[in-house]
């Protein structure tokens, strides 16, 4: 199957190519390409067990693949080179599926951790940064210095976009952000990814099993099935893709309640 | 796959601030990695400033926009009289949005908050005794319903723990004891040879192990290696909510978990202190042999002769006692976890420093009353 892919531009801020990865025997991604275009929400939809997560480890250089290259913002997470490794880290900012704060830290000081470890900045103005990182997210102020057991779940999940936002990284991976939050939460969530979004300038690098979320927030989606990028296209075009997963995922009952919510109220796109 | 960086590395532009008739024109990179530049080109700035333009910024980031708004605050402008490029003002407006006060009091660290700390430890220390105490009472309680309905009894559980409890820590105990047998021999026979009585050896040993070495030991052993594994096996399952899911399906957690390894422990540490007693004696015996040239036959004549069941009874009594007490403090730290993975590895050392703690502390006081007893 060929995939649709027209997203092959300079443009892409993260480019991969050929990758293969496997766990012994089972093979998770063969021959892989994925293009994500600067400043968009790329959304990543996929079964259980196609892999979502460990293409962003990949990407992220959590994992080392079994084949394949991978460019994020011109570097490759695989190279080794230590240069290549703080480029990334630097631009790059990734909310874990359950925030993965440091439990022994407060919320500002979470924030404060790739502060500190990349830039020197006096211990006023970290604190300053800090706390504006979290009411950017969305938090209160007292919730700064409280312990990540002290929060909800959703307020730990905004912590870690505080966190994750923390070096105003022109990249951002969000894994399943919604999961686990109640729809009024998850809605907020959205709301804030997109407001975000269009005042830092990011690029979101979006896995997420919430259709919701695709239709209110992401401006491409890529399905991740038969171990490859099925498609990556705008949802319009997405949806009408002849595949028995894509078809089932997009005209379930569920989706059809998405899309209803989506045509009510349409996404503040640009 | 050539490397051509999708993005143009960001040239080496500093942070510039210029007085202008009272307009304070912005230019060059206002960003996180010109903190220093940002910091001391306002600084710079003398004079009235009544607008600022930050139209010529080249890169902004919330770190500029932030000692921006904070500067013009300083100055007493108006958010109004400060511009940016249409480009950077969605960003401006998110953060005027949340930007208000400052980072709230730094924590205290002063004399007022050693003597919180003081009466925090001591209100706590008390609550766990009071804890320790009732947890002992829940399961003298639950033992004896299972007592009387031994079909509720999880006999596998049981099993299971001893194996770990008891068979798996068969060497280390065995050998640590019968080198702390050979030390007491070596360390004794050096100041009795003084007086020429080296074959006294055989009855320090003998009598040191059977009261008191021999279960302290292999008391200590156990609270640190299971007393340990109970708290984070058992604290492991309080954060992963399991032990929420077992009450919710009827199934009593202290029945469950905690009586299956008081169990394990009271019936393997005797054994254990049994070995320990043996490894001992022959620790003894074998320094005896080599270096103080009494031989086995005539060291195992002379503790035939000397030999009283009622040290063997008084180091014996104890081992239960302790037993329980490890048990107990290992199940209920582990119970008391509160979800984060620091709080399992607090509570693991404090049931190690408890469990070991008490146990002297019980040593001791049944030495002075066995030896008031004439026991």
């Amino acid at each position: 199957m060929d995939p649709r892919d027209d997203t092959t531009t300079d443009d892409a801020i993260i480019q991969v190519r050929g990758l293969v990865n496997r766990f012994g025997e089972q093979i998770v991604h063969e021959d892989l390409d994925l293009d994500v275009r600067r400043g968009e929400i790329q959304g990543i939809v996929g079964g259980s067990g196609t892999g979502k997560s460990v293409l962003m480890r990949a990407i992220l250089g959590l994992r080392a693949p079994d084949a394949g290259t991978i460019q994020v913002l011109g570097h490759d997470p695989q190279s080794g080179r230590a240069s290549d490794r703080i480029a990334i880290e630097r631009n790059t900012g990734v909310l874990f599926q359950d925030g993965a704060l440091f439990s022994s830290l407060t919320v500002s000081e979470n924030v404060q951790v790739p502060l500190k470890e990349h830039h020197d900045l006096p211990d006023r103005l970290r604190e300053e940064l800090a706390l504006l990182k979290v009411k950017l997210a969305g938090l209160p102020a007292d919730a700064a210095a409280k312990l990540p057991s002290q929060l909800s779940g959703g307020m730990r999940k905004r912590a870690g976009l505080a966190r994750a936002l923390a070096l105003d990284p022109p990249l951002l991976f969000l894994d399943e952000p919604t999961a686990g939050l109640d729809p009024i939460g998850a809605a907020a969530f959205d709301d804030l990814i997109r407001t975000l979004q269009e005042a830092l300038g990011l690029t979101v690098f979006l896995v997420t099993h919430d259709l919701d979320t695709l239709y209110a927030i992401c401006d491409r989606v890529a399905v991740l099935a038969d171990r490859k990028v099925l498609i990556n296209a705008p949802l319009q075009e997405v949806e009408a893709f002849d595949h028995p997963w894509v078809q089932e995922y997009f005209h379930g009952p569920r989706a059809r309640a998405a899309q209803d919510t989506a045509r009510r109220q349409p996404p503040a796109k640009d | 796959m050539p490397a051509a960086p999708a993005r143009p590395p960001a040239p080496d532009r500093t942070a510039d601030a210029r007085l202008d008739a009272g307009q304070l024109r912005l230019s060059g990179d206002w960003t996180l990695g010109n903190a220093c530049d940002v910091a001391s080109a306002l600084d710079r700035v003398k004079g009235p400033v009544r607008g600022i333009d930050a139209g010529g910024v080249d890169a902004l980031d919330s770190l500029g926009v932030l000692r921006i708004l904070h500067f013009a605050k300083q100055k007493g402008l108006e958010n109004q009289a400060i511009t940016f490029q249409a480009d950077h003002q969605p960003l401006v407006d998110a953060i005027e949005d949340v930007v208000d006060e400052r980072p709230s009091a730094r924590k205290d660290y002063g004399l007022h908050a050693a003597l919180g700390r003081l009466g925090f430890a001591v209100v706590n220390n008390a609550k766990e005794v009071v804890a320790l105490v009732s947890f002992l009472g829940e399961n003298l309680w639950k033992l004896w319903g299972i007592v009387r309905h031994p079909s509720r009894l999880r006999l596998v559980s049981v099993v299971h723990h001893m194996e770990q409890v008891g068979l798996d820590a068969v060497p280390l105990v065995a050998l640590l004891t019968f080198l702390v047998g050979a030390v007491v021999a070596f360390l004794g026979a050096n100041v009795l040879q003084d007086f020429g009585a080296t074959q006294y050896v055989v009855e320090l040993v003998s009598i040191s192990f059977l009261r008191e070495f021999a279960v302290l030991l292999t008391a200590i052993v156990l609270a640190g290696r299971t007393a340990s594994a109970f708290t984070a096996q058992i604290g492991a399952m309080v954060s992963g909510e399991e032990v929420d899911a077992m009450r919710t399906l009827g199934l009593d957690p202290v029945e469950v978990l905690v009586i299956p390894r008081v169990i394990a422990l009271l019936v393997m540490l005797p054994l254990l202190t049994f070995l320990a007693m043996l490894a001992g004696l022959l620790g003894g015996m074998a320094v005896a042999a080599f270096s103080l040239d009494i031989p086995p036959q005539a060291y195992y004549a002379r503790m035939e002769q000397t030999m009283e069941v009622r040290h063997f009874l008084v180091g014996m009594s104890k081992a239960p006692v302790f037993a329980m007490v490890i048990a107990l403090i290992g199940c209920l730290e582990g119970l008391q976890v509160e979800g984060t993975a620091q709080s399992v590895g607090e509570r693991t050392t404090s049931s190690v420093v408890q469990a070991i703690s008490l146990v002297i502390v019980l040593d001791a006081i049944a030495a002075m009353w066995f030896m008031y007893m004439g026991w």
